[in-house]
């Protein structure tokens, strides 16, 4: 810790899509860094002490529920666990998370991007049978490594890096991105789930789904949860190229 | 005047709210799931460590059924939880858990043969039971007497959250999100869904509806420091308490959970004590064993957060920047451990800390953490005094946690109170035709528009931001782990000067549509009045019980104080909750006041405990030939509805 606290210059993007006039801009805030601060801390502060119409997600603020993904300094991260010491020359730049609706300043709609998604892909387990399961008797036994691995693609956070970070969703808007890709690869894993691969295909054997990824893995190297973009959609691909 | 029509509306969408909304849709009833954000972002997510159920797989869990459980509860309760609700409680969490396995959840499952384990700081070879392979499995926390928490490494709430949610898009519940309830609609002691507002267009809207459940979660942003989400701010608790017809349940029972980092409040889950991780000194001195000799490290929350303090008053902590803390030493379970069993909590080190928790000490303080009061309901999860409005989880004060919670058992209750209170709400929606006039609804929309243009038109006044902080710095110093009658006196005073000064905001950013400060102007004179009823509360209960801990008053004094606190709020205009009290039926208990087994006890007796004791002795005797069914039915029969009354087979057991 040094003794002299360095002040933190923030670029930040500011448009209120609802503001009858407002322009798109960026504005600077200064912020005297303190030990430990974050992204999160600093937001808030200038909202509290120099501009209260600042708007941003965090929920958690503990890097667990995916609320706050944006484009610090020109890469999509999630901000709240983003420290400031991380940037040498004291100068931030926060963008939103392209790719998603925008509803002011660093605040995207990735939640009704992911419901959509979720629909899409049908993110349920498949059984005709859940609903009348006996939940007085055992559960279903399941192999404990095949527990482990569904989960390791369970983590996702739904924060939306990897639909930002992808060249093809640019150039295809309704590509279903890594995130869908992930949640299939999770349901195609569970024994749970009995759809077909036939009827995974029917989701997702197209151009905008699996087939359409040019394979640039954007979404491999923003995941802030160090998912396995680049083996899950290799994996998706041979197996619906084998239908 | 925008009117939106539902049969169940569901404010939150954690799991609680998510489970009440999946029962009320599956038993065909249009259900509203309202949410501040993406459901899945819910606060729900961050629970870590895992979810009490007594399925008694893995070895160490061997021989745990309902009644081991219920004694848990009820002794971590230090007795001021309803026994009739823990009973329904631990009756259907294994169910809950089955359902969710089906639903989706990964749960970490027993793995047959040798494995090793840390236990009291060394290492044990444990045999898990070759027939219980694949099961689900649980590890040990504090105030258990089994290894009872079922888990997925490290992000229980994660994925049980993701199950629960998927499973609502799957019936198509619509969750409208980014919405806030401002204020209930009601009516001559009956509710009728909500006055809402849109945070992105500002719009209002009134949903009405049958039946309305509150399931916000809790009040942790009362406070400076806390594990809670942002979102955590007790607005849902706050707008039942704003009817002045509906109760709040003991307001004053505020969980500090022991090892969260510093100096950011964020949560390490008890799973690492579970698995074996032990708390030191700034000498490296492991002094948990000195102050509990029998649970050390995995005592109840209540009692490790305040010897920690205890602790760190003898100049026992590590000094700081940011005041005193102790250590949480996990290294010594292993990088491979760490990394699949704990690795949010590794993740959280690395970025928040800069350290790698797999060879470094983690520095942590009791912080808080948990709210066990909130909207007060009977067992069917209905507020006793305004009809149709229904809370479950952590919002309400159904009551299964009494003065402090178990670790588990928290996510354990969401989502089995969804499960109870959902098919209430559900039967509730069968019973209850809709009858209001559009007069009602109107009066409760223009009040709310009048009090937003009030904030909108107002040049000068106080700034929301100030007073919010202002409020949780009070809380942090005068309301905390230890308590006592000057402070809470104090607290009460300057709260009540803040609550004054609330109905004087003003804005700088005076715009009605998607505005940070004006949701601030809205949220922070509710938080007061919260803030009041937890202060209040806790200055006038002279005893301490649980995770209120009075230093003027160290006794848990059953005699005067087996009561609950019921905090109503009649008259706007006054600057104080009105306080009462319920109490408990010590003669009704399946299991009468005794010690928890903590310390020395210290406990006024209630006249009542040893009637009650020799009446269940009577009752034993009498019938001697019983199961441990038919006692439980004799000793305490509970509401439970018909399809959740069947025996929970376990392996090894059947259904005995």
């Amino acid at each position: 810790m040094s003794d002299q606290a360095r002040v933190l210059k923030f670029q930040i993007f500011r448009y209120n899509p609802l503001k009858k006039g407002d322009k798109p801009r960026m504005v600077t805030y200064e912020v005297t860094e303190a030990p430990g601060m974050t992204i999160f801390i600093a937001l808030n502060e200038i909202r509290e002490t120099q501009d209260p119409s600042l708007q941003f997600d965090f929920v958690c603020r503990a890097g667990i529920c995916g609320s706050c993904a944006m484009v610090i300094n020109g890469q999509p991260d999630l901000a709240c666990r983003t420290l400031t010491a991380n940037f040498a020359d004291g100068e931030i730049t926060l963008l939103p998370l392209p790719g998603f609706e925008l509803i002011g300043d660093l605040s995207v709609n990735t939640g009704k991007f992911m419901r959509v998604m979720s629909e899409r892909v049908e993110s349920w387990i498949h059984d005709l049978h859940a609903d009348d399961v006996n939940y007085d008797a055992l559960e279903e036994r399941m192999d404990p490594d095949v527990a482990d691995e569904i989960y390791e693609l369970e983590r996702c956070v739904e924060c939306g890096a990897c639909v930002s970070a992808c060249a093809t969703k640019r150039m295809r808007p309704d590509f279903l991105s890594a995130v869908g890709f992930m949640r299939l690869a999770r349901f195609a894993l569970d024994p749970r789930d009995k759809r077909t691969d036939d009827e995974f295909y029917e989701i997702m054997g197209n151009d905008d789904g699996v087939f359409g990824c040019m394979t640039l893995l954007g979404c491999e190297d923003y995941c802030p949860k160090d998912l396995p973009h680049q083996t899950q959609i290799a994996y998706l691909r041979r197996k619906m190229a084998l239908i | 005047m925008k009117v939106i029509y539902t049969d169940s509306l569901v404010i939150g969408g954690g799991l609680a709210g998510l489970r009440v909304a999946i029962a009320s849709m599956q038993r065909g009833y249009d259900t509203i799931v309202l949410s501040l954000i993406p459901a899945k972002r819910s606060h729900s997510a961050a629970a870590q460590g895992g979810m009490q159920a007594s399925l008694g797989a893995c070895i160490k869990g061997d021989g745990d059924d309902e009644d081991v459980h219920f004694g848990d509860t009820v002794k971590g309760s230090d007795w001021g939880c309803d026994q009739d609700v823990a009973r329904m409680f631990v009756n259907t969490a294994p169910k809950a858990i089955r359902q969710l396995a089906a639903w989706g959840v990964p749960w970490s499952r027993v793995r047959g043969g040798d494995r090793e384990v840390i236990i009291n700081g060394e290492k044990v070879t444990i045999t898990e039971k070759h027939e219980a392979h694949g099961l689900i499995t649980a590890r040990d926390f504090g105030g258990t007497k089994k290894w009872r928490t079922c888990f997925t490494s490290d992000g229980t709430g994660h994925t049980m959250l993701y199950a629960m949610d998927n499973k609502a898009i799957q019936l198509g519940i619509p969750v409208h999100e980014r919405k806030e309830a401002l204020a209930l609609i009601h009516e001559d002691g009956v509710c009728y869904g909500a006055i809402v507002r849109d945070l992105i267009t500002g719009e209002l809207a009134a949903y009405v509806a049958k039946a309305t459940t509150i399931a916000t979660g809790g009040y942790g942003r009362l406070y400076s420091v806390t594990t809670n989400a942002v979102i955590s701010e007790g607005i849902g608790t706050a707008i039942a308490l704003e009817t002045g017809v509906a109760t709040l349940g003991n307001m004053e029972a505020v969980q500090f959970h022991p090892t969260a980092i510093v100096p950011v409040g964020i949560l390490t889950t008890e799973g690492c004590r579970g698995d074996g991780g032990l708390l030191l000194d700034k000498d490296g001195y492991r002094f948990m064993p000195d102050y509990e000799p029998e649970k050390k490290e995995l005592a109840s929350r209540d009692v490790v957060s305040r010897r920690m303090t205890e602790h760190m008053r003898k100049g026992k902590g590590v000094p700081s920047p940011y005041g005193d803390h102790l250590w949480l030493d996990i290294t010594l379970l292993g990088r491979k451990h760490i990394e699949k069993n704990l690795r949010e909590v590794k993740e959280i080190c690395e970025y928040f800390l800069g350290i790698d928790p797999v060879k470094e000490y983690i520095p942590v303080r009791p912080t808080q953490h948990y709210s066990m009061g909130g909207v007060r309901t009977n067992a069917t999860g209905e507020s006793p005094t305004l009809k149709g409005l229904f809370s479950a989880g952590e919002a309400a004060c159904w009551d299964m946690h009494g003065f402090n919670r178990l670790g588990g058992n928290s996510v354990a209750e969401t989502v089995v109170a969804g499960m109870i209170v959902g098919e209430f709400v559900a039967d509730y929606c069968a019973a209850n035709p809709l009858k209001i006039s559009t007069a009602t609804i109107a009066h409760f929309i223009k009040k709310e528009e009048k009090k937003i243009t009030d904030l909108l038109v107002r040049d000068f006044g106080e700034n929301p931001f100030a007073l919010k902080a202002q409020m949780q710095q009070i809380m942090m110093d005068k309301v905390g782990i230890f308590r006592n009658g000057p402070d809470l006196e104090k607290a009460v005073e300057e709260l009540t000067v803040l609550h004054q000064r609330a109905r004087h905001i003003a804005l700088r950013n005076r715009i009605s549509s998607s505005n940070p400060e004006l949701v601030e102007a809205i949220r922070v004179p509710k938080m007061i009045k919260l803030a009041q009823c937890v202060a209040y509360g806790a200055m006038l209960r002279t005893e301490s019980r649980g995770a209120h801990a009075r230093e003027d008053f160290p006794e848990r004094n059953d005699r005067d104080w087996l009561r609950r606190t019921l905090a109503a709020w009649p008259d706007d205009s006054t600057d104080l909750p009105d306080i009462s009290y319920e109490d408990l039926d010590v003669m009704k208990m399946e299991m009468p006041p005794g010690s928890r087994g903590y310390g020395v006890d210290n406990i006024i007796l209630h006249p009542d405990s040893e009637k009650r004791m020799a009446e269940i002795e009577e009752i034993r005797k009498a019938n001697s030939a019983a199961g441990r069914f038919e006692l439980q039915q004799l000793l305490n029969p509970t509401p439970i509805p018909e399809k959740f009354k069947g025996k929970n087979e376990r392996i090894g057991r059947g259904y005995k």
